[in-house]
Protein backbone atom coordinates (compact mmCIF):
# COMPACT_ATOMS: atom_id res chain seq x y z
CA UNK A 1 0.00 0.00 0.00
CA UNK A 2 2.80 2.41 0.86
CA UNK A 3 4.15 1.79 -2.60
CA UNK A 4 0.88 2.97 -4.14
CA UNK A 5 1.05 6.21 -2.23
CA UNK A 6 4.44 7.07 -3.59
CA UNK A 7 3.62 6.24 -7.15
CA UNK A 8 1.59 8.56 -9.33
CA UNK A 9 0.89 5.78 -11.81
CA UNK A 10 0.89 2.10 -10.97
CA UNK A 11 0.24 -0.58 -13.58
CA UNK A 12 0.39 -4.20 -12.44
CA UNK A 13 0.23 -7.20 -14.76
CA UNK A 14 -1.50 -4.97 -17.25
CA UNK A 15 -2.61 -6.55 -20.48
CA UNK A 16 -4.04 -4.80 -23.51
CA UNK A 17 -5.39 -6.42 -26.66
CA UNK A 18 -7.11 -4.68 -29.51
CA UNK A 19 -8.74 -6.48 -32.42
CA UNK A 20 -7.34 -9.81 -31.25
CA UNK A 21 -3.81 -8.37 -31.29
CA UNK A 22 -1.77 -8.22 -28.12
CA UNK A 23 -0.31 -4.74 -27.70
CA UNK A 24 1.42 -5.40 -24.43
CA UNK A 25 1.30 -8.17 -21.91
CA UNK A 26 2.02 -8.34 -18.20
CA UNK A 27 3.17 -4.72 -18.14
CA UNK A 28 4.39 -3.51 -14.77
CA UNK A 29 5.03 0.17 -14.45
CA UNK A 30 5.42 2.27 -11.32
CA UNK A 31 5.94 5.95 -12.01
CA UNK A 32 7.15 8.23 -9.26
CA UNK A 33 6.31 11.87 -8.74
CA UNK A 34 8.75 14.05 -10.64
CA UNK A 35 9.80 11.28 -12.96
CA UNK A 36 10.19 11.81 -16.73
CA UNK A 37 9.41 8.69 -18.71
CA UNK A 38 9.75 8.47 -22.47
CA UNK A 39 7.65 5.84 -24.23
CA UNK A 40 9.22 4.56 -27.42
CA UNK A 41 8.42 1.83 -29.90
CA UNK A 42 7.37 1.23 -33.49
CA UNK A 43 3.98 2.28 -34.88
CA UNK A 44 1.19 0.11 -33.57
CA UNK A 45 3.09 -1.01 -30.49
CA UNK A 46 0.47 0.54 -28.20
CA UNK A 47 2.12 3.80 -27.14
CA UNK A 48 -0.93 5.96 -27.70
CA UNK A 49 -3.18 3.20 -26.36
CA UNK A 50 -1.19 3.33 -23.12
CA UNK A 51 -2.06 7.02 -22.77
CA UNK A 52 -5.71 6.24 -23.51
CA UNK A 53 -5.68 3.64 -20.77
CA UNK A 54 -4.20 6.16 -18.33
CA UNK A 55 -6.86 8.70 -19.36
CA UNK A 56 -9.60 6.16 -18.72
CA UNK A 57 -10.68 6.19 -22.37
CA UNK A 58 -9.70 2.57 -22.95
CA UNK A 59 -10.16 -0.25 -20.43
CA UNK A 60 -7.34 -2.68 -19.68
CA UNK A 61 -7.98 -6.18 -20.99
CA UNK A 62 -6.55 -7.46 -17.75
CA UNK A 63 -4.49 -6.26 -14.80
CA UNK A 64 -4.63 -3.37 -12.37
CA UNK A 65 -4.16 0.36 -12.75
CA UNK A 66 -4.21 3.08 -10.16
CA UNK A 67 -3.69 6.79 -10.71
CA UNK A 68 -2.58 8.82 -7.68
CA UNK A 69 -3.67 5.98 -5.45
CA UNK A 70 -7.20 5.78 -6.87
CA UNK A 71 -8.87 3.78 -9.62
CA UNK A 72 -8.65 5.33 -13.08
CA UNK A 73 -11.46 7.69 -14.01
CA UNK A 74 -12.33 9.70 -17.11
CA UNK A 75 -11.69 13.44 -16.95
CA UNK A 76 -9.31 13.22 -13.99
CA UNK A 77 -8.39 16.83 -13.22
CA UNK A 78 -4.97 15.78 -11.94
CA UNK A 79 -3.94 14.72 -15.44
CA UNK A 80 -2.82 17.15 -18.13
CA UNK A 81 -2.71 16.11 -21.77
CA UNK A 82 -0.71 17.47 -24.68
CA UNK A 83 -1.53 16.05 -28.13
CA UNK A 84 0.27 16.23 -31.46
CA UNK A 85 0.45 19.60 -33.08
CA UNK A 86 -2.16 19.44 -35.82
CA UNK A 87 -2.86 23.05 -36.72
CA UNK A 88 -6.15 24.78 -36.13
CA UNK A 89 -8.33 26.02 -39.00
CA UNK A 90 -7.87 29.70 -39.80
CA UNK A 91 -11.55 30.47 -39.14
CA UNK A 92 -11.68 28.92 -35.69
CA UNK A 93 -13.51 31.50 -33.55
CA UNK A 94 -11.24 31.49 -30.49
CA UNK A 95 -8.01 33.16 -29.38
CA UNK A 96 -4.96 31.52 -27.92
CA UNK A 97 -6.08 32.59 -24.48
CA UNK A 98 -9.45 30.89 -24.93
CA UNK A 99 -7.71 27.61 -25.74
CA UNK A 100 -5.87 27.84 -22.42
CA UNK A 101 -9.08 28.76 -20.61
CA UNK A 102 -10.79 25.64 -21.99
CA UNK A 103 -8.21 23.69 -19.98
CA UNK A 104 -9.96 24.89 -16.82
CA UNK A 105 -13.56 25.61 -17.79
CA UNK A 106 -13.98 23.48 -20.93
CA UNK A 107 -15.74 20.62 -19.18
CA UNK A 108 -18.08 22.76 -17.07
CA UNK A 109 -21.75 22.94 -17.99
CA UNK A 110 -23.86 26.06 -17.80
CA UNK A 111 -22.52 29.58 -17.57
CA UNK A 112 -20.33 31.32 -15.05
CA UNK A 113 -17.97 34.21 -15.31
CA UNK A 114 -14.32 33.30 -14.98
CA UNK A 115 -13.20 34.20 -11.47
CA UNK A 116 -10.22 36.53 -10.94
CA UNK A 117 -8.31 33.49 -9.68
CA UNK A 118 -9.03 31.62 -12.91
CA UNK A 119 -8.00 34.65 -14.96
CA UNK A 120 -4.80 34.87 -12.94
CA UNK A 121 -3.98 31.22 -13.48
CA UNK A 122 -4.57 31.60 -17.22
CA UNK A 123 -2.27 34.64 -17.35
CA UNK A 124 0.32 32.73 -15.37
CA UNK A 125 0.21 29.66 -17.64
CA UNK A 126 0.47 31.86 -20.75
CA UNK A 127 3.42 33.69 -19.25
CA UNK A 128 5.12 30.42 -18.30
CA UNK A 129 5.16 29.28 -21.92
CA UNK A 130 6.15 32.73 -23.16
CA UNK A 131 2.98 33.25 -25.21
CA UNK A 132 1.85 36.56 -23.70
CA UNK A 133 2.56 38.51 -26.88
CA UNK A 134 0.22 36.56 -29.10
CA UNK A 135 -2.25 35.00 -26.65
CA UNK A 136 -5.00 37.42 -27.64
CA UNK A 137 -4.67 36.77 -31.36
CA UNK A 138 -6.99 34.41 -33.26
CA UNK A 139 -5.66 30.90 -32.67
CA UNK A 140 -5.92 29.94 -36.34
CA UNK A 141 -3.47 32.66 -37.36
CA UNK A 142 -0.63 31.47 -35.12
CA UNK A 143 2.27 29.30 -36.21
CA UNK A 144 2.49 25.62 -35.31
CA UNK A 145 5.10 26.30 -32.64
CA UNK A 146 3.03 29.07 -31.09
CA UNK A 147 -0.09 26.90 -31.08
CA UNK A 148 1.82 24.10 -29.41
CA UNK A 149 3.12 26.40 -26.66
CA UNK A 150 -0.48 27.36 -25.97
CA UNK A 151 -1.41 23.67 -25.84
CA UNK A 152 1.29 23.22 -23.22
CA UNK A 153 -0.19 26.16 -21.28
CA UNK A 154 -3.64 24.56 -21.62
CA UNK A 155 -2.33 21.33 -20.12
CA UNK A 156 -0.44 23.09 -17.31
CA UNK A 157 -3.11 25.58 -16.28
CA UNK A 158 -4.91 23.01 -14.14
CA UNK A 159 -1.63 22.25 -12.27
CA UNK A 160 -1.75 18.52 -13.00
CA UNK A 161 0.31 15.96 -11.09
CA UNK A 162 0.65 13.84 -14.20
CA UNK A 163 1.39 15.15 -17.68
CA UNK A 164 0.64 12.85 -20.60
CA UNK A 165 2.21 13.89 -23.91
CA UNK A 166 1.34 12.15 -27.18
CA UNK A 167 4.01 12.99 -29.77
CA UNK A 168 3.88 16.68 -28.87
CA UNK A 169 6.92 17.48 -31.01
CA UNK A 170 5.62 16.02 -34.25
CA UNK A 171 5.67 18.50 -37.15
CA UNK A 172 7.43 21.16 -35.10
CA UNK A 173 10.71 22.71 -36.18
CA UNK A 174 13.81 21.90 -34.13
CA UNK A 175 13.76 25.17 -32.19
CA UNK A 176 10.12 24.71 -31.20
CA UNK A 177 10.80 21.07 -30.28
CA UNK A 178 13.47 22.21 -27.86
CA UNK A 179 11.27 24.95 -26.40
CA UNK A 180 8.27 22.69 -25.87
CA UNK A 181 10.38 19.93 -24.32
CA UNK A 182 12.09 22.41 -22.01
CA UNK A 183 8.76 23.90 -20.91
CA UNK A 184 7.44 20.45 -20.05
CA UNK A 185 10.57 19.63 -18.10
CA UNK A 186 10.53 22.94 -16.20
CA UNK A 187 6.96 22.29 -15.15
CA UNK A 188 7.90 18.77 -14.02
CA UNK A 189 10.66 20.10 -11.81
CA UNK A 190 8.61 22.96 -10.38
CA UNK A 191 5.51 20.91 -9.58
CA UNK A 192 7.26 17.59 -9.02
CA UNK A 193 4.93 16.14 -11.64
CA UNK A 194 5.26 12.86 -13.51
CA UNK A 195 5.70 13.12 -17.27
CA UNK A 196 4.82 10.32 -19.68
CA UNK A 197 6.16 11.36 -23.04
CA UNK A 198 5.24 9.28 -26.07
CA UNK A 199 7.62 9.95 -28.93
CA UNK A 200 9.23 8.29 -31.90
CA UNK A 201 12.33 10.43 -31.53
CA UNK A 202 14.25 9.99 -28.32
CA UNK A 203 16.95 12.56 -29.00
CA UNK A 204 15.00 15.78 -28.28
CA UNK A 205 14.06 14.46 -24.82
CA UNK A 206 17.12 12.36 -24.02
CA UNK A 207 18.71 14.88 -21.65
CA UNK A 208 15.57 15.02 -19.47
CA UNK A 209 14.55 11.38 -19.42
CA UNK A 210 14.82 9.31 -16.24
CA UNK A 211 13.59 6.06 -17.70
CA UNK A 212 12.51 4.74 -21.08
CA UNK A 213 9.57 2.40 -21.61
CA UNK A 214 10.21 0.65 -24.90
CA UNK A 215 7.29 -1.26 -26.43
CA UNK A 216 7.68 -3.66 -29.35
CA UNK A 217 6.08 -6.88 -30.56
CA UNK A 218 3.81 -7.20 -27.54
CA UNK A 219 6.88 -7.09 -25.30
CA UNK A 220 8.27 -4.24 -23.27
CA UNK A 221 11.29 -3.13 -21.32
CA UNK A 222 11.69 -0.27 -18.90
CA UNK A 223 14.95 1.06 -17.56
CA UNK A 224 17.32 4.01 -17.70
CA UNK A 225 18.27 5.26 -21.19
CA UNK A 226 21.76 3.79 -20.84
CA UNK A 227 20.36 0.30 -20.33
CA UNK A 228 17.45 0.43 -22.77
CA UNK A 229 19.29 2.08 -25.64
CA UNK A 230 21.74 -0.76 -26.13
CA UNK A 231 22.03 -3.12 -29.03
CA UNK A 232 21.62 -6.10 -26.71
CA UNK A 233 18.47 -4.84 -24.97
CA UNK A 234 16.67 -3.81 -28.13
CA UNK A 235 17.74 -6.91 -30.06
CA UNK A 236 16.16 -8.98 -27.31
CA UNK A 237 12.99 -6.90 -27.43
CA UNK A 238 12.55 -6.96 -31.20
CA UNK A 239 13.79 -10.54 -31.50
CA UNK A 240 16.04 -9.48 -34.34
CA UNK A 241 19.40 -7.81 -34.60
CA UNK A 242 19.27 -4.14 -33.67
CA UNK A 243 22.21 -1.83 -33.69
CA UNK A 244 22.31 1.17 -31.37
CA UNK A 245 24.86 3.81 -32.27
CA UNK A 246 25.86 6.75 -30.14
CA UNK A 247 27.11 9.67 -32.17
CA UNK A 248 28.13 12.60 -30.03
CA UNK A 249 25.10 13.02 -27.78
CA UNK A 250 22.67 11.48 -30.21
CA UNK A 251 21.32 7.96 -30.32
CA UNK A 252 20.62 6.12 -33.55
CA UNK A 253 18.72 2.84 -33.60
CA UNK A 254 19.31 0.76 -36.72
CA UNK A 255 17.88 -2.52 -37.90
CA UNK A 256 14.30 -2.64 -36.72
CA UNK A 257 11.96 -3.07 -39.68
CA UNK A 258 10.16 0.14 -39.02
CA UNK A 259 12.82 1.98 -37.15
CA UNK A 260 11.20 5.04 -35.78
CA UNK A 261 13.53 6.73 -33.40
CA UNK A 262 16.59 7.36 -35.46
CA UNK A 263 15.71 9.64 -38.29
CA UNK A 264 16.40 13.08 -36.99
CA UNK A 265 19.47 14.39 -38.69
CA UNK A 266 21.34 17.30 -37.23
CA UNK A 267 19.77 19.69 -39.67
CA UNK A 268 16.89 17.63 -40.94
CA UNK A 269 13.31 18.64 -40.30
CA UNK A 270 11.24 15.96 -38.61
CA UNK A 271 8.73 14.06 -40.67
CA UNK B 1 -50.45 49.63 -48.29
CA UNK B 2 -47.70 51.25 -46.34
CA UNK B 3 -45.23 50.04 -43.75
CA UNK B 4 -46.96 51.81 -40.82
CA UNK B 5 -50.19 50.08 -41.81
CA UNK B 6 -48.53 46.67 -41.88
CA UNK B 7 -46.82 47.28 -38.56
CA UNK B 8 -50.22 47.85 -36.98
CA UNK B 9 -51.31 44.35 -38.00
CA UNK B 10 -50.88 41.37 -35.69
CA UNK B 11 -49.55 39.12 -38.50
CA UNK B 12 -46.55 41.42 -38.91
CA UNK B 13 -45.83 41.34 -35.19
CA UNK B 14 -46.09 37.58 -35.12
CA UNK B 15 -43.62 37.40 -37.97
CA UNK B 16 -41.20 39.81 -36.32
CA UNK B 17 -41.39 38.00 -33.00
CA UNK B 18 -40.68 34.64 -34.63
CA UNK B 19 -37.89 36.17 -36.71
CA UNK B 20 -36.23 37.63 -33.62
CA UNK B 21 -36.11 34.37 -31.74
CA UNK B 22 -35.03 32.39 -34.80
CA UNK B 23 -32.27 34.90 -35.52
CA UNK B 24 -30.93 34.57 -32.00
CA UNK B 25 -30.65 30.81 -32.15
CA UNK B 26 -29.29 30.85 -35.70
CA UNK B 27 -26.63 33.36 -34.73
CA UNK B 28 -25.46 31.21 -31.84
CA UNK B 29 -25.65 27.89 -33.68
CA UNK B 30 -23.93 29.30 -36.77
CA UNK B 31 -20.59 29.74 -35.01
CA UNK B 32 -20.66 26.08 -34.01
CA UNK B 33 -21.72 25.02 -37.50
CA UNK B 34 -18.63 26.73 -38.94
CA UNK B 35 -16.25 25.51 -36.24
CA UNK B 36 -17.48 21.95 -36.70
CA UNK B 37 -17.49 22.19 -40.51
CA UNK B 38 -21.16 21.28 -40.74
CA UNK B 39 -22.44 23.57 -43.51
CA UNK B 40 -23.49 20.60 -45.58
CA UNK B 41 -25.26 19.05 -42.61
CA UNK B 42 -27.33 22.23 -42.32
CA UNK B 43 -28.25 22.05 -45.98
CA UNK B 44 -28.99 18.33 -45.84
CA UNK B 45 -31.11 18.59 -42.72
CA UNK B 46 -33.16 21.40 -44.17
CA UNK B 47 -33.71 19.61 -47.49
CA UNK B 48 -35.05 16.68 -45.55
CA UNK B 49 -37.15 18.95 -43.42
CA UNK B 50 -38.73 19.75 -46.79
CA UNK B 51 -39.59 16.08 -47.25
CA UNK B 52 -41.05 16.04 -43.76
CA UNK B 53 -43.01 19.20 -44.51
CA UNK B 54 -44.40 17.65 -47.69
CA UNK B 55 -45.49 14.61 -45.70
CA UNK B 56 -46.99 16.81 -42.98
CA UNK B 57 -48.86 18.82 -45.59
CA UNK B 58 -50.25 15.72 -47.26
CA UNK B 59 -51.21 13.82 -44.13
CA UNK B 60 -52.33 16.51 -41.71
CA UNK B 61 -52.14 19.83 -43.57
CA UNK B 62 -49.43 20.76 -41.09
CA UNK B 63 -46.10 21.34 -42.87
CA UNK B 64 -44.34 22.75 -39.81
CA UNK B 65 -44.96 19.69 -37.65
CA UNK B 66 -43.92 17.53 -40.58
CA UNK B 67 -40.73 19.53 -41.08
CA UNK B 68 -39.75 19.15 -37.41
CA UNK B 69 -40.48 15.44 -37.64
CA UNK B 70 -38.37 15.09 -40.77
CA UNK B 71 -35.44 16.97 -39.28
CA UNK B 72 -35.51 14.85 -36.12
CA UNK B 73 -35.48 11.68 -38.22
CA UNK B 74 -32.46 12.96 -40.16
CA UNK B 75 -30.57 13.91 -37.00
CA UNK B 76 -31.21 10.43 -35.62
CA UNK B 77 -30.08 8.72 -38.82
CA UNK B 78 -26.91 10.85 -39.00
CA UNK B 79 -26.22 10.12 -35.35
CA UNK B 80 -26.54 6.38 -35.95
CA UNK B 81 -24.66 6.26 -39.24
CA UNK B 82 -21.66 8.13 -37.91
CA UNK B 83 -20.76 11.70 -37.36
CA UNK B 84 -17.15 11.73 -38.47
CA UNK B 85 -16.57 14.68 -40.73
CA UNK B 86 -15.53 12.90 -43.92
CA UNK B 87 -18.09 10.10 -43.83
CA UNK B 88 -20.74 12.48 -42.62
CA UNK B 89 -20.82 14.58 -45.79
CA UNK B 90 -21.07 11.47 -47.93
CA UNK B 91 -23.83 10.05 -45.75
CA UNK B 92 -25.73 13.33 -45.89
CA UNK B 93 -25.42 13.47 -49.67
CA UNK B 94 -26.82 9.96 -50.01
CA UNK B 95 -29.74 10.54 -47.63
CA UNK B 96 -30.45 14.00 -49.03
CA UNK B 97 -30.81 12.79 -52.60
CA UNK B 98 -33.15 9.96 -51.65
CA UNK B 99 -35.14 12.06 -49.18
CA UNK B 100 -35.71 14.87 -51.68
CA UNK B 101 -36.98 12.31 -54.16
CA UNK B 102 -39.56 11.15 -51.65
CA UNK B 103 -40.50 14.78 -51.01
CA UNK B 104 -41.17 15.31 -54.68
CA UNK B 105 -43.23 12.13 -54.76
CA UNK B 106 -45.30 13.27 -51.78
CA UNK B 107 -45.93 16.69 -53.26
CA UNK B 108 -47.18 14.98 -56.39
CA UNK B 109 -50.04 13.54 -54.34
CA UNK B 110 -50.89 16.90 -52.82
CA UNK B 111 -53.77 18.67 -54.51
CA UNK B 112 -54.23 21.68 -52.24
CA UNK B 113 -52.90 25.15 -52.83
CA UNK B 114 -49.70 25.08 -54.82
CA UNK B 115 -48.33 28.02 -52.84
CA UNK B 116 -48.25 25.80 -49.76
CA UNK B 117 -45.56 23.73 -51.45
CA UNK B 118 -43.44 26.66 -52.60
CA UNK B 119 -43.79 28.19 -49.14
CA UNK B 120 -41.93 25.22 -47.74
CA UNK B 121 -39.06 25.76 -50.16
CA UNK B 122 -38.88 29.55 -50.01
CA UNK B 123 -40.52 30.38 -46.71
CA UNK B 124 -43.57 32.36 -45.76
CA UNK B 125 -43.23 33.85 -42.34
CA UNK B 126 -46.39 35.91 -42.84
CA UNK B 127 -48.38 32.72 -43.00
CA UNK B 128 -47.39 31.69 -39.48
CA UNK B 129 -50.51 31.09 -37.42
CA UNK B 130 -50.72 31.76 -33.70
CA UNK B 131 -50.50 28.06 -32.92
CA UNK B 132 -47.42 27.64 -35.10
CA UNK B 133 -45.88 30.70 -33.53
CA UNK B 134 -46.14 29.07 -30.13
CA UNK B 135 -44.46 25.98 -31.52
CA UNK B 136 -41.61 28.09 -32.92
CA UNK B 137 -41.26 29.98 -29.63
CA UNK B 138 -41.15 26.72 -27.69
CA UNK B 139 -38.55 25.18 -30.00
CA UNK B 140 -36.47 28.36 -29.94
CA UNK B 141 -36.43 28.51 -26.15
CA UNK B 142 -35.59 24.81 -25.91
CA UNK B 143 -32.62 25.25 -28.25
CA UNK B 144 -31.44 28.32 -26.37
CA UNK B 145 -31.67 26.49 -23.06
CA UNK B 146 -29.82 23.43 -24.39
CA UNK B 147 -27.04 25.55 -25.87
CA UNK B 148 -26.57 27.59 -22.73
CA UNK B 149 -26.16 24.39 -20.71
CA UNK B 150 -23.65 22.70 -23.01
CA UNK B 151 -21.97 25.83 -24.42
CA UNK B 152 -18.48 25.37 -22.95
CA UNK B 153 -18.08 21.60 -23.37
CA UNK B 154 -19.51 21.94 -26.90
CA UNK B 155 -16.99 24.68 -27.71
CA UNK B 156 -14.18 22.52 -26.28
CA UNK B 157 -15.35 19.48 -28.25
CA UNK B 158 -15.75 21.56 -31.42
CA UNK B 159 -12.37 23.29 -31.46
CA UNK B 160 -10.26 20.58 -29.88
CA UNK B 161 -12.01 17.18 -29.87
CA UNK B 162 -8.92 15.14 -28.99
CA UNK B 163 -7.99 17.09 -25.87
CA UNK B 164 -11.64 17.54 -24.91
CA UNK B 165 -12.13 13.79 -24.92
CA UNK B 166 -8.89 13.31 -22.97
CA UNK B 167 -10.26 15.72 -20.38
CA UNK B 168 -13.43 13.70 -20.00
CA UNK B 169 -15.79 15.75 -22.19
CA UNK B 170 -18.36 13.39 -23.78
CA UNK B 171 -17.44 14.40 -27.33
CA UNK B 172 -19.58 11.80 -29.13
CA UNK B 173 -22.66 12.44 -27.05
CA UNK B 174 -22.31 16.19 -27.56
CA UNK B 175 -22.09 15.80 -31.31
CA UNK B 176 -25.34 13.83 -31.31
CA UNK B 177 -27.04 16.41 -29.08
CA UNK B 178 -25.78 19.11 -31.42
CA UNK B 179 -27.30 17.30 -34.41
CA UNK B 180 -30.73 17.58 -32.75
CA UNK B 181 -30.17 21.22 -31.82
CA UNK B 182 -29.17 21.85 -35.41
CA UNK B 183 -32.20 20.02 -36.78
CA UNK B 184 -34.58 22.09 -34.66
CA UNK B 185 -32.83 25.36 -35.48
CA UNK B 186 -32.72 24.68 -39.18
CA UNK B 187 -36.40 23.79 -39.32
CA UNK B 188 -37.34 26.91 -37.41
CA UNK B 189 -35.22 29.06 -39.72
CA UNK B 190 -36.86 27.43 -42.73
CA UNK B 191 -40.15 29.02 -41.68
CA UNK B 192 -38.67 32.42 -42.54
CA UNK B 193 -36.46 31.81 -45.55
CA UNK B 194 -37.59 28.36 -46.62
CA UNK B 195 -35.68 25.09 -46.62
CA UNK B 196 -33.61 26.05 -49.66
CA UNK B 197 -32.27 29.28 -48.17
CA UNK B 198 -31.64 28.24 -44.57
CA UNK B 199 -27.89 28.70 -44.90
CA UNK B 200 -28.41 32.45 -45.21
CA UNK B 201 -29.37 32.50 -41.52
CA UNK B 202 -27.55 29.45 -40.20
CA UNK B 203 -24.12 30.17 -41.68
CA UNK B 204 -23.73 33.57 -43.31
CA UNK B 205 -24.11 35.80 -40.21
CA UNK B 206 -21.64 33.65 -38.25
CA UNK B 207 -19.21 33.56 -41.18
CA UNK B 208 -19.31 37.36 -41.31
CA UNK B 209 -18.92 37.68 -37.53
CA UNK B 210 -15.86 35.43 -37.41
CA UNK B 211 -14.12 37.81 -39.82
CA UNK B 212 -14.82 40.84 -37.67
CA UNK B 213 -14.38 39.66 -34.07
CA UNK B 214 -11.86 37.51 -32.22
CA UNK B 215 -13.22 36.91 -28.71
CA UNK B 216 -15.60 33.92 -28.72
CA UNK B 217 -18.28 35.94 -26.94
CA UNK B 218 -17.97 38.86 -29.37
CA UNK B 219 -18.20 36.46 -32.30
CA UNK B 220 -21.44 34.98 -30.97
CA UNK B 221 -22.95 38.39 -30.16
CA UNK B 222 -22.02 39.83 -33.54
CA UNK B 223 -23.34 36.74 -35.28
CA UNK B 224 -26.67 37.14 -33.45
CA UNK B 225 -26.75 40.84 -34.34
CA UNK B 226 -26.17 40.07 -38.03
CA UNK B 227 -28.82 37.37 -38.02
CA UNK B 228 -31.25 39.84 -36.43
CA UNK B 229 -30.42 42.52 -39.00
CA UNK B 230 -31.00 40.02 -41.79
CA UNK B 231 -34.21 38.42 -40.54
CA UNK B 232 -36.00 41.31 -38.85
CA UNK B 233 -34.58 43.82 -41.33
CA UNK B 234 -35.52 41.59 -44.23
CA UNK B 235 -39.12 41.28 -43.05
CA UNK B 236 -39.49 45.04 -42.57
CA UNK B 237 -37.91 45.68 -45.95
CA UNK B 238 -40.30 43.22 -47.52
CA UNK B 239 -43.29 44.95 -45.92
CA UNK B 240 -42.02 48.36 -46.97
CA UNK B 241 -41.44 47.30 -50.54
CA UNK B 242 -44.90 45.73 -50.78
CA UNK B 243 -43.68 43.38 -53.50
CA UNK B 244 -40.43 41.70 -52.48
CA UNK B 245 -40.67 38.32 -50.77
CA UNK B 246 -39.22 38.28 -47.23
CA UNK B 247 -36.78 35.48 -48.05
CA UNK B 248 -35.30 37.55 -50.88
CA UNK B 249 -34.73 40.48 -48.53
CA UNK B 250 -33.32 38.27 -45.76
CA UNK B 251 -30.80 36.51 -48.00
CA UNK B 252 -29.76 39.82 -49.60
CA UNK B 253 -29.11 41.60 -46.30
CA UNK B 254 -27.31 38.55 -44.96
CA UNK B 255 -25.09 38.34 -48.03
CA UNK B 256 -24.44 42.09 -47.93
CA UNK B 257 -23.19 41.78 -44.34
CA UNK B 258 -20.89 38.97 -45.38
CA UNK B 259 -19.47 40.99 -48.27
CA UNK B 260 -18.89 43.86 -45.84
CA UNK B 261 -17.05 41.53 -43.47
CA UNK B 262 -14.91 40.17 -46.30
CA UNK B 263 -13.96 43.68 -47.31
CA UNK B 264 -13.31 45.14 -43.88
CA UNK B 265 -12.58 42.10 -41.75
CA UNK B 266 -9.21 40.67 -40.73
CA UNK B 267 -8.25 39.66 -44.24
CA UNK B 268 -4.56 39.79 -43.57
CA UNK B 269 -3.66 38.92 -40.01
CA UNK B 270 -2.11 41.86 -38.25
CA UNK B 271 0.62 40.06 -36.41
CA UNK B 272 2.54 41.40 -33.51
CA UNK B 273 6.14 41.43 -34.67
CA UNK B 274 8.16 38.74 -32.98
CA UNK B 275 11.19 40.94 -32.47
CA UNK B 276 10.73 43.45 -29.76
Amino acid sequence: MTQTEHNTILLEHAHLSRDARVLWNDLNLAVKAGEFIAVLGPNGSGKTSLLKVLLGLLPLSDGMLSILGAPVNKGNKHIGYIPQQKGFDADIPIRGRDLVQLGITGYRYGFSKASPLTEHRIDEAIETVGATLYANMPLGLLSGGEQQRLRVAQALVGKPDILLCDEPLLSLDIASQQTVTKLIDEYRQKQHASVIFVTHEVNPVLQYVDRILYLANGRWVIDTPDVVLQSKTLSGLYGTEIEVLKVKNRVLVLGAEDVEINHTGHHGAPA
Amino acid sequence: MTLPFYLSQPFAWHALLAATLIAIICGVIGTFVITRGMAFAVHGTSELAFTGAAAGLLIASNPIAGAFGGAIVVATVLGILGVKERERDTTIGVILAFGLGIGVLLLGYYHGFATQATNILFGNIFGVSNGQLFVLLGVGLLVLLAISVIYRPLLFASVDPEVASARGVPVKLLSIVFLYILALTVTAAAQIVGTLLVLSLAITPAAAAIRLATKPRSVVLLSVLFALLASVGGIILSLASNTLKPSVCVTTISFGLYVFARLYGKKTPTRTPKIL
